[in-house]
């Protein structure tokens, strides 16, 4: 039991333990847009882009996630005009905007005198290093994504299944999907010190992505998704600090092992009914099994 | 009696293709209007216009005297083709008949007990009510139709769209399908469908338009059919050939 609890008797590792339930329940549940309207491209792509924010406020001295939240939520909605406007396929449009904001953080990055191992922390997150008002800020932000997503609720759901008749009932189905974008763009901003901008896309699409071989409702696997997260984002940091391991990457990695966990559970599950209904169909003489 | 919907010198441009080139026609309350054409002739363009979905490039479309996206939400129905979304969404079919009723609550608005029978006695119309908690992933193509039809009507329009909802499903469906809309009708709804199957086409709708980017013919169904104006069309669709995207 000590052990459990040894952790918790520093500060830092109190503030990462709630930056990565916070981190690891907002990201799965958001997961579930990520993974029905197919957006994990998106959530990468995000996440890249707001590097050059990170570099430009680290220069200019200002709160990281006021640069990094302005990048990402202009990324956001520039995709999703380029998506309603342009006429590049949308992984191409998604490829040159992100690929072009992250290289322009590291040109900017590679300019500097001193390296600065601030920045880096920010490609593979640095949970450990989250402050007292970095938690603030994070709860804050949390908080307005989960209220805006739970009003939102019914639209976003109707949009994610079927949009074209959505809008036609009278839904604004293109204004549904810019403020998803920007709750994501949000999300991913909450997410990037716990567990960089290289692994927040896994977080995004993980969870949900084992819930989903489980479930067979859209408010169960959102469920699903957020206990996965918090699963993940929990055992993950404990592993982390007993392994002396990185958090990002071993919340991953629990995130990876969940899902072809529930992967294999899905596909025994279906073998093994498969085979009973076969058995039946040699047992009863039945022919019209599936 | 003013017109349910009031469609004039309609045309619709995508950036090279002209899908609809001057349309002119009107649905009146409690008619069933069918639309037949063949491929390309602008029949899923002309249903989305009316929903509005899509913007006219000149010329008016007028549902109760306003422009669609004007009129309040749930005003009107459309039921897509059944392949145009993606079934292996994690709902039931209850989950999404219930989405029919979403545009009317609003943001703040309680998924209630006037809800829940709305839903309800829409299942009951498309006889899927034994069905309700299945996942509509397991659905054949007959059923996923009866989904869409049932959602359209939980949602209590004033008017209904319907793009080709015959079309690959079981002639038990078919049947069901039209008595409902026939039902409607009955009570005054004002349906607007596009269909391949001529050979029915009488037994489903009060009046008939044939139609090419324009209105070559509308009227009564067998007139129209006998006038020849549809067989006129499809051997000149043959002869040039002109297949173009919708």
């Amino acid at each position: 039991m000590n052990h459990l609890i040894e952790p918790f008797h520093y500060a830092f590792m109190q503030r990462a333990f709630v930056t990565a339930l916070l981190v690891g329940v907002l990201c799965s549940a958001m997961g579930t847009y990520v993974v029905l309207r197919k957006l994990s491209f998106i959530g990468d792509g995000i996440a890249h882009a707001s590097f050059a924010g990170i570099v430009i406020a680290y220069l200019r001295g200002i709160d990281y996630y006021v640069g990094a939240g302005i990048v990402a939520v202009i990324t956001a909605l520039a995709i999703g005009v380029v998506h309603r406007k342009g006429r590049v396929a949308l992984d191409t449009a998604i490829g040159v905007l992100f690929t072009g904001a992250f290289a322009l953080g590291i040109f900017l990055m590679s300019r500097q005198q001193s390296y600065s191992v601030d920045l880096q922390s920010f490609l593979f997150g640095d949970i450990l290093s989250v402050g007292r008002t970095d938690v603030v800020m994070i709860v804050v932000l949390a908080i307005l994504v989960a209220l805006v997503t739970a009003l939102l609720y019914r639209p976003l759901l109707y949009t994610s299944f079927d949009p074209v008749v959505a809008q036609a009932s009278g839904i604004n189905a293109p204004l549904v999907e810019y403020v998803l974008l920007v709750l994501l763009a949000l999300t991913i901003i909450i997410s990037l010190q716990a567990v960089g901008i290289v692994l927040v896309a896994a977080l995004l699409v993980t969870p949900a992505a084992a819930a989903y071989q489980l479930t067979t409702r859209f408010a169960p696997m959102m469920t699903l998704s957020a206990c996965f997260g918090a699963l993940c984002a929990v055992g993950g940091l404990y592993a982390s600090y007993y392994l002396r391991s990185s958090s990002g990457a071993t919340i991953v990695l629990f995130a990876t092992v969940i899902f072809f966990a529930a992967m294999s559970y899905k596909q025994i599950r279906m073998l093994v009914s498969a085979g009973a209904s076969r058995r039946a169909v040699l047992a009863g003489g039945s022919q019209d099994a599936p | 009696m003013s017109a349910a919907v009031e469609v004039r010198d309609l045309v619709v441009r995508y950036e090279r293709v002209v899908a609809l080139a001057g349309a002119s026609f009107a649905v009146n309350p409690g008619e069933a209007l069918g639309i037949v054409g063949p491929n390309g002739s602008g029949k899923s363009t002309l249903l989305k216009t009316v929903a509005g979905l899509l913007e006219p490039t000149s010329g008016t479309v007028r549902v109760f005297g306003r422009a669609p996206r004007a009129l309040p939400p749930g005003s009107i129905a459309y039921v897509p083709q059944i392949e145009d979304v993606d079934w292996s969404f994690p709902a039931t079919v209850w989950d999404a008949v219930a989405m029919g009723r979403f545009a009317r609550l609003g943001l703040l608005g309680r998924f209630g007990r006037e809800d829940k029978a709305a839903v309800q006695r829409a299942l009951e119309l498309v006889n899927m009510q034994d069905l309700a908690g299945r996942r509509i992933s397991a659905l054949s193509g007959g059923q996923q139709q009866r989904v869409f039809v049932a959602r359209a009507i939980a949602q209590q329009p004033q008017l209904l769209l319907l793009d080709e909802p015959t079309t690959g499903v079981d002639a038990a469906t078919e049947e069901a399908l039209r008595q409902v809309v026939r039902s409607l009708v009955a009570d005054g709804m004002p349906v607007l469908m596009s269909t391949h199957d001529l050979d029915r086409a009488a037994e489903w709708f009060d009046r008939l338009m044939v139609l090419d980017r324009r209105v070559l013919a509308i009227g009564d169904p067998e007139q129209v059919l006998e006038s020849g104006a549809y067989s006129g069309i499809r051997e000149h669709a043959h002869t040039h050939g002109h297949a173009r995207t919708h």
